[in-house]
């Protein structure tokens, strides 16, 4: 009986052990916004930062669907926008965003994500005249509803 | 075979009947769309495209000019088409012929007159397109404005589309690319062509990139415009002067038309 005792604590402790361990890790968590960059000196992104951790994927994706077949390019998911005000500056130059030092990349090297975006999607924010545009459709998108696709083919 | 009468038949049909819907009853929609350019000029689009509007080229041989490759040039440099250079080694001949090209200056020669023509060759965007038919992914596709292109993410290389195109519009990227515009992504093991600059089109500027040099060269040879659009400029070119699609044989009711040819 008093194994039985024993174990039931013993179970019980390291349930606390491990869960203020947790509580701790959330506390700590790593973040990964670079210094120098647009996002760096903003309060939040496109979505709360909890949100934006475990969903920019689904984002991005939905996004990819109705820029590309719709032509939206009104909204807020976009991976140029992401680029734009995620990218960080060395001596005035832009930083490859999917660098393993840098945010995309810092974070996927760490989850073992490996994303082929890049090879065709700039890198660094890139093509002058769109640029402006594009960081004025996002400054503009904090307003605009999230036009959802009507064409969904991916089992979402 | 009798099906596909049919099918060119109702079509042509129904084109026409469009066309002249749109005539008798947006006369005063037609003031609006001027207007409305510049004010959607800064906008980014927020609504779906749609079939309200058909994008085309009218290209006037006429007016295009024996060496002159501005509008080329425009694609090239709008496209980040020209940040390719060629794998280490590969012949200048072969490089020529692989490298990946929007728009590709064409001279006919008429062997019996001696008449020469120059003209831009570029995807037709095709009401029908072969290329969208054979595509195993839907990658190919067209869009709800008459655009015909490929989305790069569902494109696995195949080039199937490039061998349905009678038009040879298509070019496969070969090797890895760099340095992309980030209004063009593109990158290697795709297929892609002429979008009509659906980056533009999309935050509402009114033409495209080779619309633009042709008529910055002085030539003024090819128009852009709405062919449901009965007062767009284009649509006033076609009424004026006379103009074909590039092997109408196929019925596949093609955006681009030419004239002169
Ligand atoms: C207008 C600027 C802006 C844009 C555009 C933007 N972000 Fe952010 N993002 C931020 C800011 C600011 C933070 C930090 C928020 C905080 O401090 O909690 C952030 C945080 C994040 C985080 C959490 C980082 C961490 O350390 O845990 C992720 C993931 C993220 N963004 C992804 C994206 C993606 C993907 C896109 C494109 C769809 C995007 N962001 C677009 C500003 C932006
Ligand atoms: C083979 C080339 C290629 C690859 C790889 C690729 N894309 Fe794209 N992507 C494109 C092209 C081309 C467009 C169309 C751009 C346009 O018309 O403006 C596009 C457009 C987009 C858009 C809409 C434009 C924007 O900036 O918001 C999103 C979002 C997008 N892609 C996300 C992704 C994501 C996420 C990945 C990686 C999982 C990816 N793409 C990989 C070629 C590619
Ligand atoms: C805080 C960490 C973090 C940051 C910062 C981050 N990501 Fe991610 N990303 C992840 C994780 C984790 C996954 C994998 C999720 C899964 O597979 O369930 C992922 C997956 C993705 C995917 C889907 C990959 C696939 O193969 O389907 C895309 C696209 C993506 N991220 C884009 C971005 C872009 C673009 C940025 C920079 C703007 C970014 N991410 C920044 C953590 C991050």
């Amino acid at each position: 009986m008093a194994k039985v005792l024993m174990r039931a604590s013993l179970v019980a402790v390291s349930l606390v052990w491990v869960l203020a361990a947790q509580t701790v890790l959330a506390a700590e968590v790593k973040r990964y916004v670079v210094e120098g960059s647009r996002a760096a000196e903003l309060d939040s992104c496109v979505e709360p930062t909890e949100r934006m951790r475990r969903m920019h994927f689904e984002f991005i994706k939905h996004q990819r669907i109705s820029t590309v077949h719709e032509g939206i390019r009104g909204t807020k998911y976009s991976l140029a926008g992401c680029v734009e005000c995620h990218i960080s500056y060395e001596e005035q130059q832009p930083q490859p965003i999917d660098r393993p030092d840098q945010f995309c990349g810092a974070c996927h090297a760490y989850a073992a994500v490996d994303l082929n975006c890049f090879d065709c999607h700039a890198s660094v924010p890139n093509g002058g005249g769109l640029d402006a545009e594009a960081q004025a459709a996002h400054r503009a998108a904090g307003v605009e509803k999230l036009v959802q696709s009507g064409r969904n083919g991916e089992g979402h | 075979m009798t099906d596909k009468t049919d099918r060119a038949e109702n079509e042509i049909d129904s084109g026409r009947r469009d066309f002249i819907g749109v005539a008798a009853g947006m006369t005063a929609a037609v003031v609006a769309p001027g207007v409305l350019l510049h004010t959607v000029a800064a906008a980014p689009r927020s609504e779906p495209v749609t079939s309200d509007v058909r994008w085309g080229l009218l290209v006037d041989t006429a007016k295009c000019a024996d060496g002159c490759s501005a509008c080329v040039e425009a694609c090239n440099d709008e496209n980040g088409l020209n940040l390719q250079t060629p794998p280490e080694g590969e012949p200048d001949r072969k490089w020529d012929a692989q490298k990946a090209v929007w728009i590709r200056k064409v001279k006919l020669q008429d062997n019996q007159t001696g008449r020469v023509t120059n003209l831009p060759m570029m995807c037709q965007h095709c009401e029908h397109p072969p290329c969208v038919d054979v595509c195993p992914t839907g990658a190919s596709f067209k869009r709800a404005d008459g655009i015909v292109m490929v989305d790069r993410h569902l494109c696995i290389g195949c080039r199937y589309c490039m061998m349905a195109c009678p038009y040879k519009a298509r070019s496969f990227i070969h090797q890895d690319t760099t340095d992309q515009l980030t209004s063009v992504p593109r990158g290697k093991g795709c297929v892609e062509s002429c979008n009509l600059c659906v980056h533009r089109r999309d935050y509402g500027e009114a033409s495209t990139a080779c619309v633009d040099a042709c008529a910055a060269e002085g030539h003024h040879a090819i128009v852009f415009g709405d062919l449901k659009d009965p007062n767009s400029a284009i649509n006033q070119k076609l009424k004026e002067i006379p103009s074909r699609q590039i092997r109408e044989d196929l019925q596949l009711n093609t955006g681009v038309r030419y004239s002169g040819v």
